[in-house]
C-alpha cells in the first residue's frame, strides 16, 4: 500500500529479525512510529520471547502517546521471565485493515516462535521480512557470517528474508565513517542473499552527518552510566 | 574504519576467553549470563573448542575441576544461584590449588530473587563461598572492556598462582553493549608440571587431589597457601582513583556502582564539594592501602553498592574505623541513581 512519506509501497506485515544486537527493535519502534505519523494504523508485536531485556516495551509509552497499538507478552520487563505469546499477536496477523510491525527474536532459537504465525503470513502474501544486520556485531562481521545467520532465523521462523536493513554501528562511539565503511558488506550480503539492500539506518544525529540515513530515535534510560 | 566491535559485556567475557586460550567451557543457562554460554556454543565447535552443557552447575564446576587438573585453560560462567550451586566445587578446586576462571553475572537475591543487576553476593565472592579455608582472586570490571581485559588477566592470574578466580560482574555488565577493542589471541605459556597428563613411564604419578588424611600435612599446605595469598596482596591489588588527592569525601564503588558514583562525583565537584571516588578492580585482595591513605585527608567515606552493605564492612576495616563510613544502596536489582549517591556525598559532607 501507498503511504505518504515513503518512497516505495508499505508491506501490510513487516517483520524485523536478525542476529541478536543489531538494533531490529529500535528500528521496529521507529517504523511503527513513522506509519502511524502517515496517517495508517498500526500494531506492534512482540515476538522476541528468548530475550528478557532491551524489549519493545521499553519504549510503550512513546508508542502509546503516539496512538500506536502495542502487543507485549504479559510478563516482559518484570522478573518473571515467562518465554509466553499473547494471544492478541493473532488478531495483529488475521487483521488485514491495520498495519503490523513484528519484533522477531535475534537467532535461530528466538525466531522459532515465529514459526507458529508463518503460515498465516505467507498465505496472505503482503509482507516484508528485514534482515537487519550490524558488521560491528561479533558473529555477523562479514558478509558471509551474516548470511549463515539468516538461512538460521529462515530455517526456525519459516519466512523468507525479502529485505535487508543495513544498521551498522558501535554504540555511542559510531560516526557517519563507520557507516558508510559497512557499505561494501552490505553489498556482498545483497549479492549472496540475492536481496536488496532497501535501508541504511543510524541513530539520528549520525544519520543527520549521512546521505539519507533513516534516523533513529533510541530509548534512553533515566540516566547514562 | 573503527577496529572495534559491539558486544555484549557477556559476549566480551567469551569472546576474551578464546583469545586468552580457553578451549573448555562448562556452564548451565541462567539469566542475565546466557551469553556467555550461547556464544561458546557457536564459536568453540568452529575452534575445535569444547562447549558443554552439563546437567546443572555442580556438574558443570566438576568438569572444570577436571579439565584445569589436566592442565589445559577452562572457565565456567553462572549467574548467583548457580554459583551458589557451584561453591563445593570450587571449594575442591581451590583445595587442589587448580587454576580456573569462574564468572558470576550476578542477579538480585537471596533464593531465585529476580532477573535485575546486583552486587550482593560480594560476600560470598571475597569471603569464601564455599567451605574451609581459601580465598578467590576476584576482579570486578566496570565496562564491557574491562569484561573484556579482565577475563584475559584472570586466566594469566590464576595460572600464575594456581588457584580459581573469580570474574564478580552484575546483570548491568553482563547485558550492556559498549564498543571493544578484542584482546589479541594469546597466551602467557605456564609451565604446568603438576598436571595429571600422563606419565609415559617416565615421570611418577601427579595427584590432583584435596583430601589430606594427616591433619598435619592439612594444617602445613593451607599455612603455605596462605603464604601465597599474603604474596598476592602485596603485588596483585588493583584499583582506580578518580579525584582523590584532596578528597574530603571518598565515594567506595566497584562495577556498576562505580560508574554510577563517577558522575556522582563530578557533579558533587561541580558544586564545590571535594568529592572523590576508589574504585576496587580487585575486591579480593581488597585494596586496603590507598584507602587508608585516602582517610589521613578524607573526613567520610561512603560505600555504594547494590546489596543491603557488605563492601562496607571492608570499607571500615581498612581504614581501621578512622572515619564515618555511610551506606548509599539500592537492593533486589535496582540500581542507585548519580542523584542518590550526590545527596549521600552532600549529606556527608554536611555532617563531618
Amino acid at each position: 500500500m501507498r503511504l505518504k512519506g515513503f518512497s516505495v509501497p508499505v508491506k501490510r506485515i513487516t517483520l524485523f529479525s536478525g542476529h541478536y544486537g543489531s538494533g531490529k527493535t529500535n528500528i521496529a519502534v521507529n517504523y511503527a512510529l513513522k506509519i502511524k505519523e502517515n496517517g495508517a494504523n498500526c500494531r506492534i508485536v512482540d515476538l522476541d520471547i528468548v530475550n528478557p531485556y532491551f524489549r519493545t516495551k521499553d519504549s510503550a509509552k512513546r508508542l502509546a502517546d503516539a496512538g500506536v497499538e502495542t502487543v507485549f507478552p504479559a510478563y516482559a520487563n518484570s522478573n518473571v521471565d515467562l518465554p509466553a505469546l499473547p494471544k492478541e499477536i493473532y488478531g495483529a496477523v488475521a487483521d488485514r485493515n491495520t498495519f503490523a510491525v513484528l519484533d522477531i527474536g535475534g537467532d535461530d532459537r528466538g525466531a522459532l516462535a515465529l514459526g507458529r504465525y508463518a503460515p498465516d503470513i505467507l498465505a496472505e502474501n503482503d509482507y516484508e521480512m528485514v534482515f537487519v544486520a550490524n558488521f560491528y556485531r561479533p558473529l555477523t562481521r562479514n558478509a558471509k557470517d551474516a548470511l549463515s545467520v539468516m538461512r538460521e532465523i529462515e530455517a526456525a521462523g519459516g519466512i523468507p528474508f525479502t529485505a535487508i536493513v543495513n544498521n551498522s554501528n558501535v554504540g555511542e562511539e559510531t560516526a557517519a565513517e563507520d557507516l558508510t565503511a559497512t557499505f561494501k558488506i552490505a553489498e556482498e550480503l545483497s549479492r549472496l542473499s540475492g536481496l536488496p539492500v532497501v535501508a541504511v539506518t543510524a541513530e539520528e544525529k549520525v544519520a543527520q552527518k549521512t546521505n539519507g540515513a533513516f534516523p533513529l530515535v533510541l530509548e534512553r534510560k533515566n540516566f547514562d552510566i | 574504519m573503527t577496529d572495534k566491535v559491539l558486544m555484549k559485556g557477556n559476549e566480551a567475557i567469551a569472546e576474551a576467553a578464546i583469545a586468552a586460550g580457553c578451549r573448555h567451557y562448562f556452564g548451565y543457562p541462567i539469566t542475565p549470563q546466557t551469553e556467555v554460554a550461547a556464544y561458546m556454543s557457536k564459536r568453540m565447535p568452529k575452534i575445535g573448542g569444547t562447549f558443554l552443557q552439563a546437567e546443572s552447575e555442580i556438574s558443570a564446576i566438576n568438569m572444570v575441576y577436571g579439565v584445569a587438573g589436566a592442565g589445559f585453560r577452562v572457565m565456567t560462567s553462572s549467574s548467583s544461584p548457580g554459583i551458589s550451586l557451584k561453591q563445593e566445587g570450587i571449594s575442591y578446586i581451590a583445595g587442589a590449588d587448580l587454576p580456573a576462571l569462574i564468572v558470576n553475572v550476578q542477579r538480585g537475591g537471596p533464593g531465585l530473587g529476580g532477573i535485575q543487576p546486583s552486587q550482593s553476593d560480594y560476600f560470598q565472592a571475597t569471603k569464601g563461598g564455599g567451605h574451609g579455608d581459601y580465598h578467590l582472586l576476584v576482579l570486578a570490571p566496570a565496562s564491557v572492556q574491562e569484561m573484556a581485559d579482565l577475563t584475559v588477566k584472570a586466566f594469566d592470574l590464576a595460572d600464575k598462582y594456581r588457584m580459581p578466580v573469580m570474574l564478580l560482574a552484575d546483570g548491568t555488565m553482563g547485558q550492556m553493549m559498549e564498543p571493544v577493542s578484542l584482546p589479541e589471541p594469546s597466551e602467557v605459556k605456564t609451565e604446568k608440571p603438576w598436571a595429571v597428563t600422563g606419565t609415559k613411564g617416565v615421570r611418577k604419578h601427579n595427584i590432583i587431589n584435596s583430601l589430606y588424611l594427616n591433619p598435619e600435612q592439612l594444617e602445613k599446605t593451607n599455612v603455605e597457601r596462605f603464604e601465597k595469598y599474603k604474596l598476592i596482596e602485596e603485588t596483585e591489588t588493583a584499583y582506580e582513583e578518580f579525584m582523590t588527592d584532596d578528597a574530603e569525601v571518598v565515594v567506595v564503588a566497584f562495577g556498576i556502582a562505580a560508574r554510577v558514583s563517577k558522575n556522582a562525583v563530578r557533579a558533587a565537584r561541580e558544586k564545590g564539594i571535594k568529592a572523590g571516588l576508589i574504585r576496587p578492580i580487585t575486591l579480593w585482595p581488597f585494596p586496603k592501602k590507598p584507602l587508608l591513605k585516602a582517610a589521613e585527608k578524607a573526613k567520610a567515606f561512603i560505600s555504594v553498592e547494590l546489596s543491603m552493605g557488605q563492601m562496607i564492612e571492608d570499607v571500615e576495616l581498612a581504614i581501621k574505623c578512622s572515619r564515618p563510613v555511610y551506606l548509599c544502596n539500592r537492593s533486589g536489582g535496582m540500581i542507585p541513581t548519580p542523584e542518590q549517591v550526590l545527596s549521600a556525598i552532600e549529606k556527608a559532607k554536611g555532617e563531618n
